[in-house]
This record gives C-alpha cells, structure tokens and sequence, in this order.
C-alpha cells in the first residue's frame, strides 16, 4: 500500500475532528472522500499534510509520517491542492507553477512540465505573464492543479475540484485528472461536494459522517445504491 | 537655477541616506508583513561593529564586508532566537519585542562604546565631484551603493528561486509550506537581508551625521516615510521614495518662506501624507487583485 491510514484523530485546538479514521490507497489509483459539510473530508487531507494536530497513524511508502512538517511530507511526492484555490494570487501564472516545483532542482525536467501543464492547460499559457489574482475562479483552479501537478506528484490530494466551476469546466478539468491519472499513474485521494462527479472517477469510495468511517466500498456499489444516495449523499 | 540645481543634489545627497533605510524598511516587510521598529538600531549596532574594527586598524573595505555578514547572521539570528517563538503571537506582543530590541540595542551602543560622538571614515573621500561643489564624492558613492543594492535585490528577487520561494511565503504562508518551502527560514533570511541592508546604510550614514547611539532615530523616520510613499511592497518604489523625501525636504526649506530649516521635514511628511490619501499603496505599491 502507498497510503495507509489507522487510526487517524484530528483536533483544532480542544476540539476533536476526526474519529479513528482508517483507510489505505495504493498506487496509482483513486479514492473519494464523500460526506455532508462538516462531516471531516477536509481535515483528513490537512491531517496527511501535517496541517492540524493529529494523532493515530499515517504510512507513506510504509513510512510513518504522522507529525511530520507540512515541508518534509510534500518531498515525499505528496501535492495538496487544497479548497479555494491556494494559488498565489501576487505572482505570475508561470511563477505559481515554478512554486509547485520548488523542491525539485532539474531545470530541463522543469521547463518541459510547465509546457506539459500549458499542454493540459491551454488558457494558463496565454496567461502566464498575468498576476495569478487576476484569473476566474476556473482558470485559479487549473492553476492549481497545474502546480500540483509540477511536483511530479505520485499522490494528490484534491479538496473540493469542482466548488464553484462552470458545469463545462467541471468537465474539462475532470478529463484532465483522469488523464493525468491513467497516463502518469498518479494516486488521488478526492473529496468532492458533488459525489456523482467524485464516484466517476474513483474506483473506491469512503463515507464520513461527524469525523468518523462509516462506510466503505466500490464506488460503482455506491453509486447505485439508492438508500445511500438518500441519507449521505443528497440527492 | 544654480541654486535650485544646487538644492535638488543636496536633496539627492540626504535622500540617499533615506532610501538605504527604506530599502531595508521594505526587506522587513515583505519578510513578515509589517515594520520592524528596531531596524535603525539594529543598523546603528552595525556601524558601531564597522568602528570597532576600523579602529583595531582593519582595513576599511574588510571591515565593511565583515561587517555585511555579522549583520546578516545578526539578522537570522534576532529572528531565530526572539520573534520565531512569538510568530503566532498578536502583532500588540510582537511590537512589544520590537520596543524591546530598540531600548537593548540603543543602550548596548553606549555602554559598550560610550555615548560620545564619533567621526567614522568614508571610503569615498569628502572631495568635491568634477570639482563643482554640487555634490561631494561620499554622496556620490552613497547613490552609486543604494543603486546597486537596489540592482541585486531586484535580481534576487525577480530572477532566483530562492526570491521567489521568499516572496511566496511572505504572501501565502500556508501554500508555501504545500509546495515544499520552509517558511520559516525564509523569514529568518528576510531578517538577515533587511539587517545587511541596513548595516551598509548605517556604514554609509555615519560618517555625514556622526556616530553616535541615537543616530538612526531621525533618519529610520524619513526612511519609513520614503518606503510609505514609494510603497512598502516595491523596493524600487521606497528608494525613489527616499529620494523624493530628500529633495522635497530641501527644497521645500529653501523655497517656502518661513519654512527653513526647523519646518522643512514637516512639509516633507505633508506631501507624503497628501500622495498616501491619492494612492493609498504608496506610488509603485501593489495592492493585490483579487477577484471573487
């Protein structure tokens, strides 16, 4: 297993978020994080980041990084592309994507994933001179993914994709994970508002509720069970 | 016109002094976001070292770089050693520590070197330029040394990656940390770059206002108005600053009746005042953009 996780408590000051999480990702594949707001999926992603106390167990490559520096966790190959964007608003297009590959000292390897990104990514590249402030919610998003996408990730960690994106973009960007997905073998770990979205790209899903497990399967078993649908999905 | 043209260079001469302060007022903030109030003691610590050296009979130009380096490590030390324990503390505790840092500095100076006024040397000499008593060869070599500071950190910051991982986590702390940068260290080297800044600036300030403990007092004053009005996010911005508040200063002494000597620094302070009301990010500051 490339992610495993036992065990995983999580606290903002007193107050405990997460219960005992457990769940483990292999290589190159994709996993979802479903649940109502609130119910955890954020801060299970800012606990593998070392972004909040935490407590329990975390395996990387059978390593334990539980504790571990926000900085040192991301040199395992490990990219957040956290909720509302978190690019750089006051650089450029292309300096947010030479940050996403500060860890990284190969220059040409550097220089050929921003043309990739461009690639993926067209618009960023007629914007790459822009202040990255400047962009709409969709292009900030792509940004996003883009740097991500410059650490040569071989786990991402998605914290709401889709949130506030134009039904056309939501797709553009999607067939774009995926690709990324099947032809680099990157892992991602997804969590998503819009579970249908989320259910058709991963092969397995997992349900919190109130900071705790509650459920387990193929995402093509949960997609198609309607009284899960009902009760934690919404719709 | 001769003496307008006369009073325009000494304006430059004294802007110089302020736009070095500026610079390192500007290193500050984009370190941490907000003012260090110890800067010019910090940098007055620094000429004090230079002194000493000097004085031991080290060479000037030695001294000098010697004295760049302490002051860097002085720098990432200070941050290490006092502000890394408070960087989640209320902005009210920091300036606290800042008072502190002031009052330890300023009574470290006189009670090592004793609060007499010193002559300090000038590399550049105190001839007249081209033999026109316009400007004399240390304002000269004041300019030339804030327009090359100026050069490299414009390409430290604009060029390296390492500028740029600065910039970065001086904006967005918690995604730099996401994309590997060590925040922290980042900090402590913005410390470290402002405090050789202003070791330089006290290097090249003591030896036209003369050492002494409380000498940085006035100047970091005009060097924070400079860096207000040029923009304290915009190095280039705070040295024009500085300058502006120089000449402005003069020839507002020399022009407006009754201002002499005793007014002229308020009328500087006017027109800063008056430029921050037009354009509140100081004239090359950045407001970020954002859209929603």
């Amino acid at each position: 297993m490339m992610l495993e996780v036992a065990n995983l408590d999580a606290f903002y000051g007193e107050i405990q978020a997460l219960f005992g999480v457990a769940f483990a990702l292999d290589e190159g594949r994709v996993c979802t994080l479903l649940g109502a707001n609130g119910a955890g999926k954020t801060t299970v992603l800012r606990a593998l980041c070392g972004m909040v106390r935490t407590g329990g167990d975390i395996r990387f490559a059978g390593e334990r990084i539980t504790g571990w520096a926000t900085e040192d966790i991301v040199r395992l190959g490990i990219a957040h592309v956290p909720e509302g964007r978190g690019t750089f608003l006051r650089v450029t297009v292309e300096e947010n994507l030479q940050l996403g590959a500060m860890i990284r000292h190969d220059r040409a390897g550097i220089a050929a994933d921003i043309e990739q990104v461009y690639t993926h990514f067209p618009r960023l590249r007629e914007r790459r001179g822009q202040q990255a402030g400047t962009l709409s919610g969709g292009e900030q998003q792509m940004l996003a993914v883009g740097r991500g996408l410059m650490l040569r990730p071989r786990l991402m960690l998605l914290d709401e994709p889709s949130f506030g994106l134009a039904p056309l973009i939501i797709e553009e960007l999607f067939g774009i994970l995926r690709q990324v997905n099947r032809e680099m073998g990157v892992a991602m770990l997804i969590v998503e508002q819009n579970a249908t979205l989320a259910l058709d790209l991963a092969e397995h899903a997992y349900l919190l509720e109130t900071g705790h497990v509650v459920m387990d399967a193929p995402a093509t078993v949960i997609g198609a069970d309607e009284s899960i649908r009902r009760s934690y999905l919404g719709y | 016109m001769e003496l307008l043209l006369q009073q325009v260079m000494a304006g430059l001469a004294n802007g110089a002094i302020y736009a070095g302060m500026a610079l390192s007022v500007v290193m500050i903030f984009l370190a941490i976001d907000h003012l260090n109030f110890a800067q010019g003691e910090m940098a007055t610590f620094s000429a004090y070292v230079a002194w000493q050296l000097i004085d031991w009979g080290i060479p000037y130009w030695v001294a000098f770089v010697a004295v760049v380096i302490l002051s860097f490590a002085g720098g990432v030390a200070i941050e290490r050693v006092l502000f890394k324990p408070l960087h989640k503390a209320t902005i009210f505790s920091q300036l606290v520590a800042f008072i502190a840092l002031f009052s330890i500095l300023n009574s470290a100076d006189g009670y090592i070197w004793d609060y007499t006024i010193k002559t300090f040397p000038t590399p550049f000499g105190t001839r007249p330029l081209f033999g026109s008593d316009l400007i004399d060869a240390h304002e000269a070599g004041m300019i030339v040394v804030t327009a090359v500071l100026l050069g490299f950190l414009y390409l430290f910051f604009r060029g390296t990656r390492l500028g740029l991982a600065m910039r970065a986590a001086a904006h967005n702390p918690e995604s730099a940390r996401l994309v590997g940068i060590r925040v922290g260290w980042m900090t402590a080297l913005g410390w470290g770059i402002a405090a050789a800044i202003g070791g330089i600036a006290g290097m090249l300030i003591a030896p036209v206002v003369f050492l002494d403990p409380n000498m940085m007092f006035g100047v970091l004053l005009y060097g924070f108005a400079g860096a207000v009005m040029g923009g304290l996010t915009s190095p280039g911005g705070a040295v024009l600053g500085g300058f502006a508040v120089g000449v402005i200063e003069n020839l507002a002494g020399t022009y407006i009746p009754y201002v002499g000597r005793d007014l002229k620094l308020t009328i500087a302070l006017l027109v800063i005042v008056a430029v921050l009301m037009i354009r509140p990010a100081g004239v090359f500051g950045r407001s970020s953009v954002s859209r929603v």
